[in-house]
C-alpha cells in the first residue's frame, strides 16, 4: 500500500492553509471548527483546488508538484471522495451512480453495503445514511488508492449516526486503504480514526491517537476541542514534586505535570467523581460548587458544577440524589489534571 | 361595498381576457374554417411554410450547436468581464429588430463589414435563404443561451467534481452530467428561442428581403399578403398561432423538471470550508 504524502500551501479568506501530512495504510482524521480550511484541503488532494504551492505524492507517483509545474486532473488521480452532502447524481439511478465510477465492481459494491435492494432507487428517494452507503460504494468504485471523506456523518441525523458511524468505522478498518477524513465532531473522529490531527485556522496544532491526545493536549485549543475541563490559573512548585496552580477562582490545585505561570488545567468530564462532602481519598484536587445542569446520556450523566462538566454514572447520579441548585464537591486526581499554556 | 368591488374586478378581468382573446378568435372567425383551411393550399403559403421550415430547422440548429457549448463555458468559468459579456449576449433581446436588421447588412451585406471576404468566397449572404437562417439566428439565440446560462449556473458545482474525482474527463462530465441536469431548462430555453425565431420578421426584411420561395417565411407572407388576399393573410396567421399555442402548451405541460439536488437534506448542517 503507497503512503500518500502532503506538502500543502493555499491562502484562504482569513489565513493561509499549511500543513504536511503522511498517511498510510491508516485512516488519518482532521478535526477542527468550521472554516479551519478542511475541505479545501481535501479538494486539494483530489485535484478539485490548486493550491498556490506544495505537492501531493502517492508512493513514488506525483499528482500535484507545483515546484515543477505537475497537476494531475482529478480524473488522473486515484482517488475516492465522499462529499459532505454526497452530491450522489440525481439523474441517476444508485446501480447506475455507483457505475459511473467503475461498472465492475457495482454489484459486488451494492452488496458489500447493503444496498443491492436500492439498486434502481433514485437518490431523492433514498434516507441519509442510504445516501451515504451509496455515496461510499461510488467513491470505492474506482478502486482508488486514496478515500478521502468530508464531513461524512455531519449529514446525518442524531438517530442514524451512532450505527452509521460504527458501520463506516468497521469499513475503513476492512478497507485498509489510506484514507483522510476531515470533520469538526472530534467523537466521529476519534471513533473513525487511527490517528487524529486538530487542524485550526489552516495548520495541525496536534497530531496523534486518540489516547495520545487526550493524554496530553498541546494547547487550550487542543484541550477544549477533545471535550476537557479548562480551569486558567497560575502555577508554581508544590509539595511531592508537584505543581501546584492557584485558580483564578482563588482555589488552589495539584498536576502532576510541570508548568510555570499563567496556565490552564485541563482534565476530561470522565475523570470528575462527585460528592457531597470531600473526600479523603488519592483524588487531591476538590472543586466545590452549585449543580447548575443535569444531562442524561443512556447510562451516564453530565452535570455541570461551577466552571466545570462531570460525567457520572447514571447510578451514582441517582445514588447521590443530585438536584440543580444542591452544592457538591467535585474531585479529580493530580494525575488527570494536565497543564497546557494559555 | 364588497359586491360592488366584486363585480368591478370582474368586469375589468373580462375586458382585459376579451382584448387579448379577441384578434386571436377573430383570425379564425372571419372567413369559415373550410376556406381558410383552403388557403393554407395557396402557392404563397406554401413557399411561405417550406422557407420558414427550412430556415427554422438550420438556424435552430445552429443555435444549440453552438449556444449550448457557449453558455456552458460562460457558466463554468469565472473570468474577468464575465458580467459585461452576458450583458452583450443579451442585447440582441431588447434590441429593435430594424436595428439587428441593419446590423447584419453592415456585417455581412455585400457593402459590409465582411461582405468583400465571403464576396471573394464566392459568396453573396444578403438577400438568401442564408441571410434568413442568419437573422433568426441573431434574434433568437439570446433567448436560448440565456436559459441555457441559468440552467448550468444551477447544477450543484460538487455534482460535475464528483464527476471528474469518479474517473470522468471534462468531456464525459459534460454529457452525463451537467447536460442531463440542465436539460429542463436547455429545453425551455429553446423552446422561448424556437417561438422568437418563428416571429422573427423585421431584421429579417430588411436583411433578406421578401422573395417567395426564397426568403419569404410565414411571418413575412403574412404582411406580403395582407396587400394581396387578405383571405390567405389570415390563413398564414392561424397558423402561426397554433404553432404559437403548440410551443406554449409544450413549455407549460411538459415537466421541464429542475434538476432536484440529491445533495441537500433538511437538516444538513452548513458546510465547512
Amino acid at each position: 500500500m503507497d503512503t500518500l504524502t502532503l506538502d500543502l500551501a493555499h491562502p484562504l479568506r482569513a489565513f493561509p492553509l499549511e500543513l504536511e501530512l503522511e498517511v498510510g495504510a491508516e485512516t488519518v482524521a482532521l478535526v477542527g471548527p468550521s472554516g479551519a480550511g478542511k475541505s479545501s484541503l481535501l479538494r486539494a488532494v483530489a485535484g478539485l483546488l490548486r493550491p498556490e504551492r506544495g505537492s501531493v505524492r502517492l508512493g513514488t507517483a506525483r499528482w500535484l508538484d507545483t515546484a515543477v509545474g505537475i497537476d494531475l486532473p482529478p480524473e488522473r488521480r486515484s482517488v475516492g471522495l465522499v462529499f459532505q452532502e454526497y452530491a450522489l447524481f440525481p439523474h441517476l439511478s444508485v446501480r447506475r451512480n455507483i457505475a459511473f465510477g467503475g461498472e465492475r465492481r457495482a454489484d459486488e459494491l451494492l452488496e458489500r453495503l447493503h444496498i443491492t435492494s436500492l439498486a434502481e432507487a433514485r437518490p431523492a428517494e433514498l434516507s441519509g445514511g442510504e445516501r451515504q452507503r451509496v455515496a461510499l460504494a461510488r467513491a470505492l468504485a474506482r478502486d482508488p488508492a486514496v478515500l478521502l471523506l468530508d464531513e461524512p456523518l455531519s449529514a446525518l441525523d442524531a438517530h442514524t449516526k451512532a450505527t452509521v458511524r460504527a458501520e463506516l468505522a468497521e469499513l475503513l478498518r476492512e478497507l485498509a486503504l489510506p484514507t483522510l477524513l476531515v470533520t469538526h465532531d472530534f467523537e466521529d473522529a476519534a471513533s473513525l480514526a487511527d490517528r487524529v490531527g486538530v487542524l485550526v485556522q489552516g495548520r495541525i496544532l496536534q497530531l496523534g491517537s486518540t489516547a495520545e491526545l487526550l493524554a496530553a493536549p498541546a494547547s487550550e485549543f487542543v484541550a477544549r476541542f477533545t471535550g476537557a475541563n479548562l480551569l486558567p490559573g497560575s502555577a508554581g512548585p508544590g509539595p511531592d514534586g508537584l505543581t501546584e496552580v492557584v485558580l483564578d477562582s482563588g482555589a488552589i490545585a495539584y498536576s502532576a505535570d510541570e508548568g510555570l505561570g499563567r496556565v490552564g488545567l485541563a482534565f476530561y468530564p470522565w475523570e470528575v467523581s462527585l460528592a457531597r462532602e470531600a473526600p479523603s481519598d488519592s483524588a487531591l484536587n476538590h472543586v466545590s460548587g452549585e449543580v447548575r445542569s443535569l444531562v442524561e446520556l443512556g447510562n451516564r450523566v453530565r452535570v455541570r458544577v461551577g466552571p466545570l462538566t462531570a460525567e457520572i454514572t447514571a447510578a451514582s447520579s441517582t445514588r447521590l440524589g443530585l438536584r440543580e441548585g444542591e452544592l457538591v464537591v467535585a474531585s479529580f486526581k493530580a494525575t488527570a489534571a494536565r497543564l497546557v499554556s494559555l | 361595498m364588497r359586491g360592488t368591488f366584486g363585480l368591478a374586478l370582474g368586469a375589468a378581468a373580462a375586458i382585459a381576457l376579451g382584448f387579448l382573446l379577441l384578434p386571436i378568435l377573430a383570425i379564425f372567425l372571419q372567413v369559415p374554417p373550410r376556406e381558410l383551411v383552403a388557403h393554407l393550399g395557396d402557392r404563397a403559403a406554401v413557399d411561405a411554410l417550406v422557407v420558414t421550415a427550412k430556415t427554422t430547422a438550420i438556424a435552430n440548429a445552429l443555435i444549440l450547436l453552438f449556444g449550448t457549448p457557449a453558455a456552458y463555458l460562460i457558466a463554468t468559468r469565472s473570468f474577468r468581464g464575465r458580467t459585461l459579456l452576458v450583458t452583450l449576449v443579451e442585447l440582441p433581446l431588447v434590441l429593435p429588430p430594424a436595428v439587428a436588421g441593419i446590423g447584419l447588412l453592415a456585417a455581412f451585406g455585400r457593402l459590409g463589414l465582411l461582405g468583400s471576404t465571403l464576396g471573394a468566397f464566392g459568396l453573396e449572404v444578403g438577400f438568401t435563404q442564408a441571410a434568413v437562417v442568419l437573422a433568426v439566428t441573431f434574434v433568437a439565440s439570446p433567448f436560448y443561451v440565456r436559459a441555457a446560462i441559468a440552467a448550468f449556473e444551477a447544477i450543484d458545482p460538487n455534482l460535475p467534481a464528483a464527476a471528474r474525482t469518479l474517473g470522468a474527463g471534462p468531456a464525459r462530465t459534460f454529457f452525463r452530467v451537467a447536460l442531463p441536469l440542465a436539460a429542463g431548462g436547455l429545453g425551455a430555453g429553446w423552446a422561448l428561442a424556437f417561438a422568437r425565431g418563428i416571429g422573427e420578421f423585421g431584421a429579417t426584411i430588411l436583411f433578406a428581403g421578401s422573395l417567395q420561395g426564397v426568403t419569404q417565411t410565414l411571418s413575412l407572407a403574412v404582411y406580403e399578403q395582407f396587400d394581396v388576399n387578405f383571405d390567405v393573410a389570415l390563413a398564414i396567421g392561424a397558423e402561426l398561432v397554433v404553432v404559437s399555442a403548440a410551443i406554449l402548451l409544450l413549455v407549460k405541460l411538459v415537466p421541464w423538471t429542475r434538476s432536484p439536488s440529491t445533495s441537500l437534506i433538511p437538516f444538513a448542517p452548513s458546510r465547512s470550508s
